[in-house]
């Protein structure tokens, strides 16, 4: 055979490749849930409570069905029989939880504003809507309860009763002499903080589209999920189709950001319904029906203390958690303020460490994640407070945390984890150099001597987190009720292309361009001859989907494995062809070499197809399939900082500027890698200053749309300063880390810490966020002379 | 039902429309023109924008009928001869786009922005995009790539 002696192919790896998802999404070709139709479909609408806490007395459904266009209008009640479970909860954290029953339809009793109560199906999205509001709901109205902390009181109204208390679990984790410590400490600093509900706002609304073929019993269901795999062994146990019957595609899908890492009642009920009527179902929400079914994020009340020397090297770190769950327990509820846990010593070496978290029902939107789920709000707490213990000894924050770094890796932390590698001295001066830090504390001093009104303010964010979910023991440890592994599988096609079948899900995040790197730099393919296959349960059956940044270092290392499984087998092939023994084959970037000739792996693939001439016992087909379950999470870290101005005559805060610098391990593509930190940036920059998911006492969601909820534009953010270290992961061939949630995990302590920093001379040592003019205007009237 | 005739994309239109139905389901809807997409229901959002006469609109805001007569162009519409739009190319350069659902209006938005003020600064572009929320870019890459349009 003959053969170039290297191919010659663009370095792939490490390359910033435009992506190949773009073209049909800039030309209005994508395929979004919402596109789908089909002959006979009925559209759902959705009766909801408009009461936070009531009793259903009466559900009166014929005012709707009396109504042309409709079809059918069921109450809960009538539609009860279609479940054989509860919605799914897939993280309940302690033997003694109370988990709710939580049917797609509230019978008895509804739970929260958005509690559904009836269901209407139609001939038009119009219908529908117009019937929804022709039911008669007969509803007694109970006392309710929204804030976490006073569901915890004696006298709080009961979101279930059957449990007699509001609490939903406690779950500690403790490590070290703590007490001890904190006795012994030198200093000691105690903080409060409020993580504020955020509405995840993914700009494409929640959908699902169902297709049956009633004679079979077969269902094939469209939905906007970041989580297929998932939804469809929890859908099947809620409605008991088999699964396999049941197969779910998420086509397009326009953003998640945890919201849409979840299983819906609407999901279940648009099955349900196809099921009972042998008709096509389609649901869309509204963005305000959004606002009131699709979960919100964060919503803890945190207490953390830090024990330290009076030099201020921290001994010891204490946090108690109050977590709002809302009014029920969606697919990871209670398991979010988990995945901060660990974290809340953040990139420093303590020795003694206590967490303590309760969950609490209230009657409120369920929460679950939301970008950085856990893992902002541990950062959020350690940072602030680190910046308070500077505070309280006379110090400057940069030198607090410099006395505090872990400085050798692999590094097991007090909380009980490993951190793979890191280098945060190297982000820190990276930082601090590239912000100009001497010099803004220069200007930050003579503008305090001028008496300028306007404070200038500088936040540090020098955070660690965990992502690449995860070992699948650990898992099993903390009653997490599925795997960590993620699953590739590599298909050489006879002519010349590669088809990867990923069971990672994307939803924005550049899936198929990161993979066909990997493989194209492994296989040496072009980049364009490979094609990435993702979504759909029927053509990727094993995956385990996309969330807490685990696509690449899970799904991304899987693939990697997979490929090393190609050129094993190819490698035995090229051998025979080559008629020398294997060990004589040196393989390099899609060509195996032999002492005098080369074959392609292109060309091994053809005569695995054809199976003319294989070594005896070799099956056919070059094809590979890995199931890679990582041994350790993978641990990005960085430094952001924050520059913010704030006029204390009116309260407003600017932000000037936002350096990040970011170590993620390994990058595949660094034009990916920076978009995903630029939207992270936003969204935890939006938590810090603007936005805030408000009920009033009677749990009215105040903030019920995207008028009264502020989604920053792009005139409320600076333009982002990134920067990179890079410390590649030891625990993964490619050495990556994750990067999907750094910025929203930073970025909420870097702006409120720069906050503070602007107020503190002030006598001002806490705003809570979001840090609005008003608040902060508040704030220093309080302190006024 | 009231009839109503429009172009879209160079098309025409010929359509018996109900005087409640908004713009963007028509053009989703009736004509499968689903690049226009829905993402509030406030008008907040953007997403849903499109040309009328040359100018943008959020598709959402206005009824069929009231676009009677008018020349609509939407996100299908905006590449010429099978090569795309300079924005379209630049958004792709910059890597402007994540998911791509606000895409289509944020592209359009852009356009129309273009041709009212054909080399804005980085500020002008950042309040045209006030009424276009993206969630994925933080809207760096997109200012960045109407910049590069308007050079
Ligand atoms: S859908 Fe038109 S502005 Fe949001
Ligand atoms: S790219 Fe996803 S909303 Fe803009």
């Amino acid at each position: 055979m003959s053969a170039p002696a290297e191919l010659e192919i663009a370095p792939t790896i490490g390359a910033p490749v435009a992506r190949k998802e773009d073209k049909k999404l800039l030309q209005g070709q994508a395929q979004w849930v919402d596109n789908m139709e089909h002959p006979g479909m009925v559209f759902l609408g959705v009766v909801r409570s408009p009461y936070a806490h009531a009793r259903i007395k009466n559900v009166n459904v014929d005012p709707a069905l009396a109504h042309a266009g409709v079809v059918a209008a069921w109450s809960g009640a009538d539609i009860a029989d279609e479940w054989h479970a509860s919605l799914p909860c897939a993280w309940i954290p302690t033997e003694d939880t109370n988990a709710p029953e939580h049917k797609p339809i509230a019978v008895d009793k509804a739970r929260y504003v958005g509690d559904a109560v009836a269901v209407i199906a139609a001939t038009s999205r119009g219908t529908a809507e117009d019937a929804v509001e022709l039911v008669e709901v007969d509803y007694e109205e109970l006392p309710c309860v929204v804030d976490a902390v006073a569901a915890l009181s004696e006298d709080a109204p009961l979101v279930h009763d059957e449990f007699g208390t509001n609490r939903c679990y406690t779950w500690t984790l403790e490590a070290g002499e703590v007490d001890r410590l904190f006795a012994e400490a030198a200093v000691t600093v105690k903080e409060r903080y409020r993580q504020n509900r955020l509405i995840p706002n993914a700009i494409e609304p929640r959908a699902v589209f169902v297709i049956p073929v009633p004679a079979n019993g077969e269902f094939t269901l469209w939905s906007t999920t970041q989580v297929p795999h998932i939804a469809r062994v929890t859908l099947s146990g809620v409605t008991g189709v088999p699964e396999t019957k049941l197969r779910v595609i998420a086509p397009d899908v326009g953003g998640g950001f945890g919201s849409k890492l979840n299983v819906y009642a609407e999901e279940a009920l648009a099955l349900a319904i196809a099921r009972r009527l042998g008709r096509a179902v389609k649901w869309t929400e509204t963005r305000s029906e959004g606002y009131v079914s699709t979960i919100h994020g964060r919503d803890q009340i945190q207490e953390i203390e830090l024990a330290a020397t009076a030099e201020g090297k921290i001994t010891a770190v204490r946090t108690r958690l109050t977590v709002g769950m809302g009014a029920y327990l969606q697919l990871v509820t209670p398991g979010i303020p988990l995945l901060g846990a660990w974290l809340y010593g953040g990139c420093y070496d303590v020795a003694g460490y206590s967490f303590e978290c309760t969950g609490v029902f209230t009657n409120t939107v369920p929460t679950d994640a939301y970008r950085g789920a856990g893992r902002p709000e541990a950062t959020y707490a350690i940072e602030r407070a680190v910046d308070a213990l500077a505070r309280e000894i006379g110090k400057d924050p940069v030198e607090v945390r410099r006395l505090n770094f872990i400085r050798e890796f692999p590094a097991p932390i007090a909380s009980g984890l490993t951190i793979d590698s890191g280098d945060y001295d190297a982000s820190l001066d990276l930082a601090l150099e590239k912000v100009g830090y001497d010099d803004l504390r220069g200007e930050q001093r003579s503008r305090r001597a001028a008496g300028d009104s306007k404070r200038l303010g500088i936040g540090l964010s020098t955070y660690v987190e965990m992502c690449g979910l995860a070992p699948s023991a650990i898992l099993g440890a903390i009653r997490y009720s599925a795997g960590g592994w993620e699953a590739a599988t590599i298909r050489c096609l006879p002519a010349g292309t590669a088809q990867v079948l990923s069971g990672a899900t994307p939803h924005g995040q550049g899936h198929e361009t990161a993979w066909s790197q990997i493989v194209a730099d492994r296989l040496g393919y072009e980049f364009d001859e490979v094609e990435v296959l993702h979504g759909d349960t029927a053509v990727i059956p094993l995956g385990m989907d996309t969330y807490g940044s685990r696509s690449l270092a899970v799904g991304g290392v899987a693939l990697y494995h997979a490929a090393d499984r190609i050129i094993e087998k190819a490698r035995k092939i090229a051998a025979h062809i080559l008629e020398v023994d294997e060990t004589a084959v040196d393989y390099s970037r899609g060509v195996f070499h032999g002492p005098g000739a080369s074959v392609t792996l292109k060309e091994v693939a053809f005569a695995a197809w054809t199976a003319h001439n294989l070594p005896e016992g070799l099956e056919p087909g070059l094809e590979a399939t890995f199931v890679y379950d990582p041994p350790n999470f993978s641990w990005p870290s960085g430094a952001h900082v924050a520059i913010v101005e704030i006029d204390t005559e009116t309260g407003a805060v600017e932000l000037l500027r936002y350096i990040a610098v970011d170590d993620v391990g390994t990058v595949i593509n660094p034009t990916i890698v920076e978009g995903q930190i630029h939207g992270g940036i936003a969204q935890g920059v939006a938590q810090a200053l603007y936005e805030d998911a408000i009920y009033d006492d009677d749990g009215n969601l105040l903030t019920s749309n995207m008028l009264t909820y502020l989604v920053p534009s792009a005139t409320e953010f600076p333009r982002w300063e990134l920067y990179r270290t890079e410390t590649p992961s030891p625990t993964n061939p490619l050495g990556v880390k994750g990067v999907g949630e750094t910025g929203a995990i930073a970025a909420p302590a870097a702006v409120m810490n720069a906050v503070v920093d602007a107020l503190s001379d002030d006598g001002i040592t806490e705003i809570t966020m979001p840090a609005t003019p008003e608040r902060i205007w508040r704030a220093l009237e309080e302190v006024r002379p | 039902m009231r009839s109503v005739s429009f172009t879209v994309n160079g098309v025409a239109h010929e359509l018996e429309l109900e005087p409640r139905e908004l713009l963007v389901y028509v053009l989703r809807e009736r004509l499968g023109l689903t690049g226009t997409v829905v993402g509030c229901d406030t008008s907040s959002c953007g997403a849903c924008t499109v040309l009328l006469d040359g100018e943008s609109v959020k598709a959402c805001t206005i009824l069929g009928v009231q676009a009677d007569g008018a020349a609509i162009t939407t996100i299908e519409g905006l590449a010429e001869n099978g090569s795309l739009h300079p924005l379209q190319e630049l958004f792709h350069e910059h890597h402007a786009l994540q998911c791509g659902y606000c895409t289509s209006g944020m592209v359009l938005a852009a356009v129309s922005l273009l041709a009212e003020n054909p080399s804005p600064t980085s500020d002008e572009i950042r309040h045209a995009l006030e009424g276009n929320i993206c969630r994925c870019t933080g809207y760096q890459n997109i200012v960045d790539a109407i910049e590069a349009a308007a050079r």
